[in-house]
């Protein structure tokens, strides 16, 4: 990157709330089910039909909104947003233009240290789903609308161009992915499209006072896709200044196969929305209770976990993020806790051997293969010495595997660690006997060497040997 | 005969339910080839909630409070398993699947539904003939319109065809129908009917109303049909009321005003009328007094631009994707434009493109945003003058029916035959439009409305003192109407209708 230009981003993103029914019909809002089974005149815009408002939307959202440390409006307003779209299909989508329900919000992201403020958090309903008979939309034989999205709530949360660089944006979009996780507001998933995200990006030389011409892109469907297409355009968007040229304020659209951003549509041709009040309903008015009781409900979120984790349990920080990317993967440490596991031996082992295990696998948070009673047994094992950190490893996997407790596992297949020192005294011999030029060169002052020894034993005995004991015993024979 | 005494042969067991409707039925068929005022009779329907009527008053239940009277229904409102056009070729063969809030009210209070009306299409116009279904025609002279938009309703109730109606009333179009056709008519408070299953044209001004032959019927079908709903969120939490029990007559000592704006370019023999119903109020007790609401002079400007505006959004949905017609293309944009430009009418066309402008960008504050503040003044001036008047008076139209075809060549003409009846729905206020006399002219009588405006919610008053001066001058206004109806075509066999 070049000193002589910086960037400004602002991300607008919309998410799906977790609602089991549609924002303003009692149709179900469930993701995948066959098209066109989740519909009514309401969701299908027959005539006659009318919105009612889902007051358990409108308590997710205020939730979000005051987990993004927003201020809610006690009384905001539903738009019309027109437009003609065939998954459309009341011909305008209602939405919060004018009065939303919450702004001046901020995230906090943490390399460098900065608040990136958030302009506003409104609600919406989305669209259906148009299916294309072919690879494109140009070329499509035939196109067929799927309206089981039609009406599922949505807020968007509009950031203000904060972000400086990519990884900024990817960070503040990771950090408000977990924040809304932890809230309960959203599964928040780019995948099944339950979190989307639409990027502005401007550049300007380093230090100018005005802002550049902002582009808007679209069809970024992953973090790695925002990162790059931001990257891309930062560079194109220079190249046009350096050459003299000025941006041209217009949509564009990432192509993940070309790795390129392309013009989907300039300011001058993209459409008049006609944004006006939406007369069908009346406006949307909140109580100090309401906002109360949504603020004292609200789950402990990602921060204040952290925190928690290293100011009472005196995990290190690192630990305490990693721990923290998911409400499921915090509870199940938390669990491992309260039943009485020391918190950074059960953060190890969890980061380390269980979440290796799981990325290997491809185990989402949702099917962690194992549950905290297990792990907490197996750590007993390892603190009363019955077993070693090293067969533990094995036995973690055995556990995932079979389901088996670990006691179970250790009685079965005798993996009990030696800690009787009788029996390991005689393997202990036999292995200095083994090894006398070892030997010699400890006595002569080179007490790495024991490690060796100890290996030697550990090999001997498959592992099984409790090494502090070994260590000690060893200590005691060579040097005494 | 009077719906009251129907009706209380109907509870009497003196005549059934199901020989009400074929006497109506045998009516539409003598006057609706000369006035085509239903797109659809639903006989079927009809017969079965009739037999469904006889059914349960010969187990000695009550049916409910319109016990087999047949009520004929505009065709924008949804009745479930029946058509419904909304008078535009657009949704031709749409079958509803499911009742509007209003119409489930009426079943429930064992009304016949016995058929559909024309209307203007989508509820846009003032006489009936922008339908795609054929022009509906005035039964006291074939040669003028019925007025609109709910010219059907107000014609099946004139000629005798159907007892009571729905209809439904944006900036007039219960109650100038309703004058043009010498029965009664009423726009309820804002809120106070569901619009729910109600094909929207405005839906800040919309509203659900009944009409009748009397004031009494008025009060009869709003009994049964208003009231909070928990499906229409911009309807107001109000209980039932019975309005037909506060007809009490005791009128002495209301006040009632003229707005001296809303005598703006009336006839001289509708004012003629008036100023006659003016003094059979004050000998009737009543204190009339002028009085002045000036904004109501913007309100028409206003209105046009409201009611555009959300109409242009409202009918988006007829877009030929899920429903309605669709014509054939090969792109996207085509399809659109084509299925709305053969689908709706030109009327139609005119104010989405009008609302579409002043919703635009560059347009929305210099129109849209000034029409809403217009709005906020007219509300407040009519609250000002009920601060003093219990009632507000005025013709419920500048002049009687017009000739067909005299004014669809030109709107702006036709919008400002509104003048009177728009800023009641811009204020959300209540109306009745109810006959005050007769114009007569080279051996025509043609009707005349009053149009008497309530406060808000405050139904009671305005169908108190409609019915008190219909005692006055009603006997009148009946006999006017059999003349009509025996002219019309000859009522045979049908005492009911005479």
């Amino acid at each position: 990157m070049t000193d002589r230009y910086e960037m400004m981003i602002g991300l607008e993103v919309h998410v799906e709330l977790l609602t089991k029914t549609k924002m303003f019909c009692r149709c179900s809002s469930r993701f995948g089910d066959p098209p066109n089974t989740n519909i009514c005149p309401a969701c299908l815009g027959l005539p006659g039909s009318l919105p009612l408002a889902n007051m358990e939307a409108v308590r997710l959202a205020t939730r979000a909104a005051i987990a993004l440390n927003c201020s809610i409006n006690l009384s905001s307003r539903f738009d019309r947003k027109n437009y003609f779209y065939p998954d459309l299909p009341k011909g305008y989508q209602v939405t919060q233009f004018y009065e939303p329900l919450a702004q001046s919000g901020y995230i906090q992201i943490d390399s460098p240290l900065k608040k990136i403020r958030i302009n506003r958090v409104h609600i919406e309903e989305d669209a259906g789903k148009s299916i294309h008979a072919g690879d494109e939309i140009i070329t499509a034989e035939y196109s067929l609308v799927d309206f089981n999205r039609s009406g599922v709530p949505l807020i968007e949360i509009v950031s203000e161009p904060d972000m400086s660089s990519p990884d900024e944006a990817r960070q503040y979009l990771e950090k408000l992915q977990r924040v809304l996780k932890f809230a309960g507001v959203s599964d928040v998933k780019m995948e099944e499209g339950s979190m989307r995200v639409d990027c502005n990006i401007s550049v300007k030389p380093k230090g100018s006072e005005v802002p550049g011409t902002p582009c808007e892109m679209k069809n970024l469907s992953s973090f790695r896709a925002v990162a790059r297409a931001l990257a891309y355009e930062f560079e194109r968007q220079k190249c046009v200044l350096e050459q003299g040229g000025t941006v041209v304020r217009e949509t564009r659209h990432w192509d993940e196969a070309e790795q390129v951003t392309k013009v989907l549509r300039t300011k001058e041709t993209s459409d008049d929305y006609r944004y006006f009040p939406d007369p069908d309903l009346p406006m949307l008015d909140l109580n100090h209770e309401f906002i109360e009781e949504v603020r004292k409900n609200m789950p402990k979120l990602p921060d204040e976990i952290v925190s928690y984790y290293v100011d009472e349990l005196g995990l290190p920080e690192y630990d305490a993020r990693v721990l923290t990317a998911d409400p499921l993967l915090s509870g199940f440490f938390d669990k491992c806790v309260s039943l009485g596991a020391e918190p950074k031996a059960a953060s190890n082992w969890i980061m380390v051997e269980l979440l290796g295990y799981m990325k290997a696998e491809g185990i989402s948070y949702e099917n962690i293969p194992l549950s905290p009673e297990y792990l907490v047994s197996m750590l007993e094992l390892i603190d009363k010495g019955v077993i070693s950190g090293k067969i533990a490893k094995d036995i973690l996997v055995i556990m995932i595997e079979t389901g088996k407790d670990p006691r179970t596992i250790v009685k079965e297949r005798g993996l009990e660690q030696i800690s009787d020192e009788e029996s390991l005294a005689g393997i202990i011999d036999e292995v200095i006997a083994g090894h006398p030029s070892v030997v010699e060169q400890i006595r002569a002052g080179k007490n790495k060497a024991v490690g060796f020894l100890v290996g030697q034993v550990m090999k001997r005995t498959k592992g099984k040997a409790n090494p502090a004991k070994v260590n000690v015993i060893l200590k005691d024979k060579l040097l005494s | 005969m009077a719906t009251k005494d129907i009706l209380k042969h109907i509870l009497s067991g003196e005549i059934s339910a199901t020989e009400v409707l074929e006497s109506y039925l045998k009516r539409i068929d003598e006057a609706d080839p000369e006035t085509n005022a239903f797109i659809q009779v639903l006989e079927p329907t009809a017969r079965a909630n009739a037999a469904r009527a006889d059914c349960l008053l010969e187990k000695g239940e009550t049916p409910g409070l319109l016990a087999g009277l047949p009520v004929a229904v505009k065709d924008n409102i949804c009745v479930k398993g029946a058509g419904c056009t909304c008078g535009s070729k657009m949704l031709e063969n749409w079958i509803s699947p499911y009742d509007a809030t209003t119409v489930r009210r009426l079943r429930e209070q064992g009304a016949v539904l016995i058929g559909k009306t024309n209307m203007d299409e989508f509820a846009m116009g003032s006489s009936t003939e922008t339908s795609a279904y054929g022009i509906t025609r005035n039964p006291w002279d074939l040669k003028r319109v019925p007025g609109g938009s709910s010219g059907g309703s107000a014609v099946a109730v004139a000629a005798g065809m159907a007892p009571l109606a729905l209809g439904t009333d944006t900036g007039g179009s219960i109650r100038q129908p309703a004058g043009f056709t010498g029965i009664c008519g009423l726009k309820p408070s804002y809120g106070l009917v569901s619009r729910f299953g109600v094909a929207a044209y405005a839906s800040s001004l919309d509203a659900v109303g009944p009409l009748g032959q009397t004031v009494w019927d008025c009060a009869l079908v709003l009994e049964a049909v208003a009231g909070a709903d928990r499906l229409d969120p911009t309807s107001s939490a109000r209980g039932r009321v019975a309005y037909t029990k506060k007809l009490d007559g005791n009128v002495r000592g209301l006040r009632v005003g003229f707005p001296r704006e809303l005598l703006q370019g009336v006839s001289a023999p509708v004012k003629e009328q008036f100023d006659k119903a003016l003094s059979t109020m004050e000998g009737m007790g009543i204190i009339v007094e002028e009085v002045s609401i000036p904004s109501v002079v913007h309100a028409v400007d206003a209105y046009y631009v409201i009611a555009a505006g959300e109409a242009s959004s409202n009918l988006s949905k007829f877009d030929g994707v899920r429903f309605g017609k669709r014509a054939p293309a090969e792109m996207l944009d085509e399809m659109y434009t084509r299925s709305r430009g053969e689908g709706l009418g030109k009327e139609v066309i005119r104010r989405i493109i009008l609302g579409t402008f002043v919703l635009g960008a560059g347009h929305k504050e210099q129109y849209y945003l000034r029409a809403a503040q217009v709005r906020t003044l007219i509300k407040r001036d009519f609250d000002k003058v009920f601060e003093d008047f219990d009632l507000i008076v005025s013709p419920a139209s500048p002049d009687v029916a017009f000739k067909i075809g005299e004014k669809i060549q030109d709107p702006l003409t036709m919008y400002l035959g509104d003048l009177m009846t728009i800023p009641v729905n811009m204020a959300g206020l209540c109306a009745l439009s109810m006959p005050m006399g007769f114009v007569r002219s080279g051996g025509l009588s043609l009707p005349c409305g009053l149009q008497v405006i309530g406060k808000p919610f405050d139904e009671q008053t305005v169908l108190r003192v409609g019915d008190s001066l219909e005692q006055e001058i009603g006997a009148e206004i009946r006999q006017e109407v059999r003349a009509m109806r025996r002219k019309l075509s000859p009522v045979r066999e049908c005492e009911l209708v005479d």
